[in-house]
């Protein structure tokens, strides 16, 4: 997939070369053959002859991920079907000093699955088995291949759920879901993939198996397991989940209400939030993304609105009657010329699929476009969007928004023609001056899609180097060599070396013998 | 191992520049038993800084307190020369009720916190089942209570976090939104680290909604099949219960509590349900003075445990429990989240060290079969003294790791966590 640019395009870079700082973390200058050459015949003693990938026509189906204008091709690719197999292949690469790379779906939009052209890329699609469903401790054990929407079907019939819902659900995977600690429109309500992971089995950069968390809660000790989520492939590489299973709500209410403003829609949701009322979705799209919408899903969205909005109630039937009264009244009451409200599965299929298909309708009206991902304070929706529209009318570029109203995760969708010369660079300055924006009303870069090789660069925007520096020690903890995904989420690695002053080795309590008594 | 004797004079002048506020530790300031030399109140997070920087260069071992309720919990530090006190920063810095979140600092208790949100019709959605605690002592012990079930825990509230290395370097992560994916997630780590790895200075969470009613729906048990039965009954139902507590006591029968939080009309039809599927008997009230409360009162001596498992083995928790303390001829109250797989137990002041160490080596056996642990959390010396109070811990190396990164030297209350760290 590479919908960033161009749904379904397999046209090659649209942006032009990748950009400098990008070279440098790909390891564009190859592989150190000697080194591969070792690597190999480590994955040959583990892995069956088909697991390997060693042609380069092959090797090039993996160049990209869902940010595909970002292309590098892997040294070698490995499909294992076991956690001791993934232990194997990165103990050579630690061994060797070869860099790998996870990857499971490749649907990312970071770049976080970008190879390295002098490592391996280690992809997840053989391991694919849902192995637990244990509906009376809502949990499920799966494998890190498994499609995230597979989980909720293989639990819905003991009547529950895995609650995190990426528009992607049908084509991602728990492990990438894991990495990049993925959201989804009902995370407003339920949280994120960091709030329903519980346990992972997990492959550490030097190629050890550990356990962290499990079937219960609140393992004794730091939780590891928690700086794993969201780390993007950088500590290491998980080989089976363990998830939370919600249950199924006993009712479900979709409205779909049309604005003549985003300014309107703005402040109906901070009224809803406002009113105590959370509700498991609140989605805003604009006039440009409706357009596209219509256009692609014939989604028959209010004629004439400036934006929409859907909302969805779930629960107990008696609050989601009360809840979706009230949210309908404070639509009314700030603006909302048109209501409906889905009273079958069909119909809030029909709301959602003009929703979900968003990104891929904007491919329809722009032949290329940029996800920006970035996060303000809810509050600030109404400024923020006006904003962005001056930047927009302002630079000539249009912008197409499409975005988790509810918890302030900004979707900007940054149209261009790169056959157009410079509207690719125009694109990038619209793109960066909307995180600039983020960042000014104290918020975030990214909500959602993760840091990877894309906006590495904009992390000493939002973080000092002291707080990359401190963030880096985890990394220095897990990876002291640098070989899990180098060159993602931080825009310069961290030398984990000897530092002056400090003590490496046993502790005294281990050498004295104590350590392991308790 | 023997310390170094410290040099308190020489400590109190390194410190001096860092913080106006130095005293001499008396006995009220010992730390789970351990003498301690100096007691610094700083009132900022730039402060602390210093103060963590000065006692760097002073190589002094440093404790950080907010109210002092749980300063015993984990093993005693091997050293403890200063204690760094938060109590003068116990400021809501921010309460952006628009946005649902509260940015608060360290030494706030949770009661103020409450307070000041619930102006807003809001909550932090973190129990305090023992009263007192501050902001930083309830993140640095993973405290939690009975709403657990329907909000999570620390992990799931705090969205941001600042906090002071061992080497005195500031450090922020995440933010002030509630999503947020930039950079790794150090609040995780921060959470149930029990000042080992740095002392956090400021938070930032995300608030819930007060609910507008709420009703408490409770059933007696006597054997531990009918408790899970009853818990199951209302975890499989769709009446989306806000806590499901179990109480065993020593004598007695048991008892399961529902509580259900919302609105009015949608609570009143709730607790109609959760009274059906707890079964015959099954009443409907208000919350109790004291529901939610770990069974033992702080300062008891009593020994206290938390037990973890996964959410099908409470019979087997339960059963367990009163078979192992049969056999050692004590008595257990087991209080807790059964809904959440966590149950809380003490045994009496008076119980044997070696009666403890029993019981504690069967529940633990039982719940690391069921997926989870047995903790010791807090008791007397003499049962430290001789029982293994965390238990075994997987990825003990790499946590060790994580500690050796932040905290090289070992001066963040050394000894106090899981394997020694
Ligand atoms: C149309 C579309 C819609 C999307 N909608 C959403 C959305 O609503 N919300 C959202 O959050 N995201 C969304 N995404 C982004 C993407 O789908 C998610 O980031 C997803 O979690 C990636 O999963 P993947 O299996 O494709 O991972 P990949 O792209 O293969 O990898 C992503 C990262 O995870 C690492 N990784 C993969 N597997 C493992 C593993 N087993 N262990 C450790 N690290 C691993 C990789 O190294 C990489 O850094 C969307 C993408 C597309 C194309």
């Amino acid at each position: 997939m590479s919908v960033t640019h161009g749904t379904e395009s397999t046209a090659g870079p649209v942006l032009g070369p990748v950009p400098p700082e990008a070279t440098e973390a790909t390891g564009s200058s190859g592989p150190d053959p000697a080194a591969m050459a070792a690597v190999i015949e480590a994955a040959r003693a583990v892995l069956p002859p088909d697991s390997l990938i060693e042609d380069h026509i092959r090797l090039r189906t993996y160049e990209c991920d869902g940010l595909a204008h970002y292309r590098v091709t892997p040294a070698l690719v490995v499909l294992p079907e076991t956690a001791e197999q993934v232990a194997a292949v990165v103990r050579a690469c630690s061994e060797h000093g070869l860099p790998f790379v996870a990857r499971g779906s490749g649907t990312g939009l970071s770049g976080g699955a970008l190879p390295r052209a002098d490592g391996v890329l280690i992809v997840t699609s053989k391991m694919r088995a849902i192995r637990e469903v244990r509906a009376h401790d809502q949990r499920a054990v799966v494998e890190p291949g498994v499609i995230n929407l597979d989980v909720t079907r293989a639990a819905t019939p003991a009547g529950y759920y895995y609650a995190p819902d990426p528009s992607s659900q049908q084509i991602c995977s728990i492990g990438g879901n894991l990495a990049e600690n993925s959201g989804g429109a009902h995370c407003l309500k339920y949280g994120f993939t960091t709030n329903h992971v519980v346990g992972a089995q997990f492959v550490t950069p030097q190629g050890e198996i550990v356990e962290l968390g499990g079937l219960a809660p609140d393992a004794p000790g730091y939780d590891l397991l928690g700086a794993v989520v969201g780390s993007e492939g950088t500590l290491g590489i998980a080989t089976a989940v363990t998830v939370r299973l919600v249950r199924l709500p006993e009712d479900v209410r979709t409205l779909l209400a049309g604005f003549r403003s985003t300014d309107d829609a703005g402040a109906a949701t901070s009224a809803i939030i406002g009113a105590g009322i959370v509700p498991a979705a609140i989605e805003m799209m604009d006039a440009l993304a409706i357009e596209a919408a219509e256009a692609a899903t014939h989604c028959d969205y209010p004629a004439g609105a400036g934006a929409v909005l859907v909302v969805e109630i779930d629960g107990a039937r008696a609050e989601v009657e009360h809840e979706l009264a009230e949210v309908e009244r404070l639509c009314r009451e700030n603006g909302a010329f048109e209501m409906r409200v889905a009273t079958d599965p069909a119909e809030r299929a029909l709301i959602w699929k003009g929703r979900k298909s968003a990104f891929a309708a904007v491919g329809r009206i722009s032949p290329d476009y940029i996800v920006q991902d970035g996060v303000i304070p809810r509050t600030a929706l109404p400024e923020v969007l006006r904003a962005i529209a001056e930047l927009s009318s302002s630079s000539g570029v249009r912008v197409a928004n499409v975005f988790h109203a509810g918890d302030g995760n900004l979707h900007p969708l940054v149209l261009f023609d790169d056959a157009v010369e410079g509207a690719g660079e125009a694109a990038e300055k619209v793109s960066g001056a909307i995180l600039d924006l983020c960042i000014s009303h104290g918020g975030s870069i990214t909500g959602e899609h993760g840091v990877g090789i894309d906006k590495a660069a904009y992390m000493p925007r939002m973080f000092s180097d002291d707080d990359l520096d401190t963030m880096q020690l985890v990394r220095c903890a897990f990876d002291p060599d640098g070989v899990a995904n180098p060159g993602k989420v931080f825009p310069t690695p961290r030398l984990c070396g000897e530092v002056p002053g400090r003590r490496r080795g046993a502790h005294p309590l281990v050498e004295a013998g104590l350590a392991e008594a308790f | 191992m023997s310390a170094p004797a410290l040099d308190v004079g020489a400590a109190r002048t390194a410190l001096a520049g860092a913080c106006d506020d130095v005293a001499e530790a008396g006995p009220a300031d010992a730390v789970d038993g351990v003498v301690t030399a100096l007691v610094a109140r700083p009132a900022s997070t730039a402060e602390v800084a210093e103060v963590l920087r000065a006692a760097a260069v002073a190589g002094l071992t440093v404790v950080a307190r907010g109210s002092g309720t749980k300063l015993t919990w984990g093993r005693p530090p091997e050293r403890a020369d200063l204690v760094v006190d938060l109590a003068r920063m116990a400021r809501v810095q921010d309460h952006a009720a628009g946005d649902l979140i509260v940015d608060v600092q360290a030494g706030t208790p949770l009661s103020a916190v409450q307070e000041e949100v619930a102006s807003a019709g809001q909550r932090l959605a973190l129990d305090d089942p023992l009263g007192g605690a501050t902001v930083g002592g309830a993140l640095a012990t993973n405290l939690s209570g009975p709403r657990r079930v329907a909000f999570g825990t620390s992990r799931d509230l705090l969205i941001g976090v600042t906090l002071v290395r061992a080497d005195g370097v500031v450090a922020k992560a995440g933010g002030r939104v509630v999503k947020n994916v930039a950079g790794y997630d150090l609040g995780k780590l921060i959470v149930g680290s029990f000042g080992t790895l740095g002392v956090v200075t400021e938070a930032v969470f995300r608030l819930h909604p007060l609910p507008a009613a709420h009703r408490l729906v409770t059933a007696l048990f006597d054997r531990p099949e009918q408790a899970q039965r009853q818990v199951q009954g209302v975890l499989s139902g769709q009446v989306v219960p806000a806590a499901v507590e179990v109480e065993q006591p020593a004598e007695g029968p048991g008892r399961v509590s529902v509580l259900l939080e919302g609105i009015d009309a949608g609570v009143a039809g709730r607790a109609d349900t959760a009274r059906r599927l707890l079964g015959a008997g099954a009443e409907e009230g208000d919350l109790p003075a004291g529901w939610g409360a770990f069974p033992w009162t702080p300062g008891s001596g009593a020994t206290a445990l938390k037990a973890t498992f996964a959410l099908s083995g409470l019979a087997r928790v339960l059963a367990t429990a009163r078979s192992a303390t049969a056999d050692a001829g004590v008595t257990l109250d087991l209080r807790g989240s059964g809904g959440a797989g966590v149950l809380y137990g003490a045994l009496p002041a008076d119980t044997h060290p070696v009666a403890v160490g029993s019981v504690v080596a069967r529940l633990r056996a039982e719940c690391t079969a069921l997926g989870g642990a047995t903790v010791v959390l807090d008791a007397p010396a003499e049962v430290k003294a001789v029982v293994d109070t965390w238990g075994p811990v997987p990825a003990l190396e790499l946590m060790r790791r994580v500690k050796e990164q932040f905290d090289p030297e070992r001066r963040l209350a050394p000894g106090r966590f899981v394997g020694g760290i």
